[in-house]
């Protein structure tokens, strides 16, 4: 009877999770607490012009690489955008600043760098190409 | 080294069933459990050394379900999945040793972590264990 209990149970969590996970997974959104503003020198890159698209991505990591794909054709298609991606576990120190627990992990930047919104897990186009829509207006 | 996407997830599904069996057993016969569990921890290893197309679930899907579906859409890189079952071959050790040593919580603990992960990769496509790679690190460099 108790392995009954703890396989539904353990069920049931994982469902929990999963359907959390669905609903956020690659959602651009509001970064919480204090405004963060990056510089070139902290991601080892020249900023954009206009927008940045950080990634952060790491050797075990699926979704990397089509998340590397969407955002270098958001780059092309919107002038003035740069796309930089960081390897995580050679960046630690920049990883714990922005609180960066999973890869992809993806930022857009406005012009002076500040870290405008976020997305952890790999973004639908349309939510990065949206989410620099607000960068390049304001 | 590329893999098929779908052999993940057929593997990800066989292996949530024998950890939720583990778990159903463990209630009546713990040393059963153990040894099913330990059965699973030597196919998690085998994935992680020896590669997923050479696992046994990853063999199973080879002979049996890939001829039928034909070629995959996309494939994948290996050493996500791969790495994965590295977490979980260290998940079902602990699970073993907890069952072996009459630490019955233990042993469910463990495997039910393992079977949470095994499940979210077959119904849902989420890799926890991959996502464990990352907060490892972290989690090393604080401890220096």
């Amino acid at each position: 009877m108790v392995g009954v209990i703890v396989v539904a149970a353990t069920l049931a969590v994982a469902v929990l999770i999963g359907l959390l996970w669905r609903r956020r997974n690659g959602s651009m959104r509001r970064p919480r607490g204090d405004d963060v503003r990056l510089a070139g020198a902290d991601l080892g890159a020249a900023l954009g012009p206009r927008a940045t698209l950080v990634q952060f991505s790491s050797a075990f990591c699926a979704p990397c690489r089509a998340t590397r794909l969407i955002l270098d054709s958001v780059c092309d298609a919107v002038d003035g955008v740069a796309h930089v991606e960081i390897d995580a576990e050679s960046h630690l120190d920049l990883v714990r600043r922005l609180h960066v627990l999973r890869t992809p992990t993806v930022l857009v930047l406005d012009a002076d760098g500040r870290v405008v919104k976020r997305a952890s897990g790999q973004p639908r186009k349309v939510d990065v190409i949206a989410a620099l829509g607000e960068v390049v207006n304001t | 080294m590329q893999v098929d996407p779908r052999g993940q997830r057929f593997g990800a599904a066989i292996t949530t069933v024998v950890l939720a069996l583990v778990l159903l057993i463990s209630g009546y016969r713990p040393l059963v459990a153990g040894v099913l569990l330990a059965a699973q921890a030597l196919v998690f290893a085998t994935g992680a050394f020896a590669g997923l197309r050479n696992a046994p679930y990853g063999l199973l899907y080879g002979w049996l379900v890939r001829p039928r579906l034909g070629p995959p859409k996309e494939m994948e890189p290996e050493a996500p999945p791969r790495f994965a079952q590295g977490v979980g071959l260290v998940f079902a050790l602990v699970g073993v040793v907890g069952y072996a040593a009459g630490l019955f919580w233990l042993g469910v603990g463990a495997t039910a972590a393992a079977l949470v992960a095994a499940f979210l990769n077959a119904a849902f496509g989420f890799c926890l264990g991959c996502e464990m790679y990352l907060l490892i690190r972290r989690f090393a460099v604080s401890l220096r």
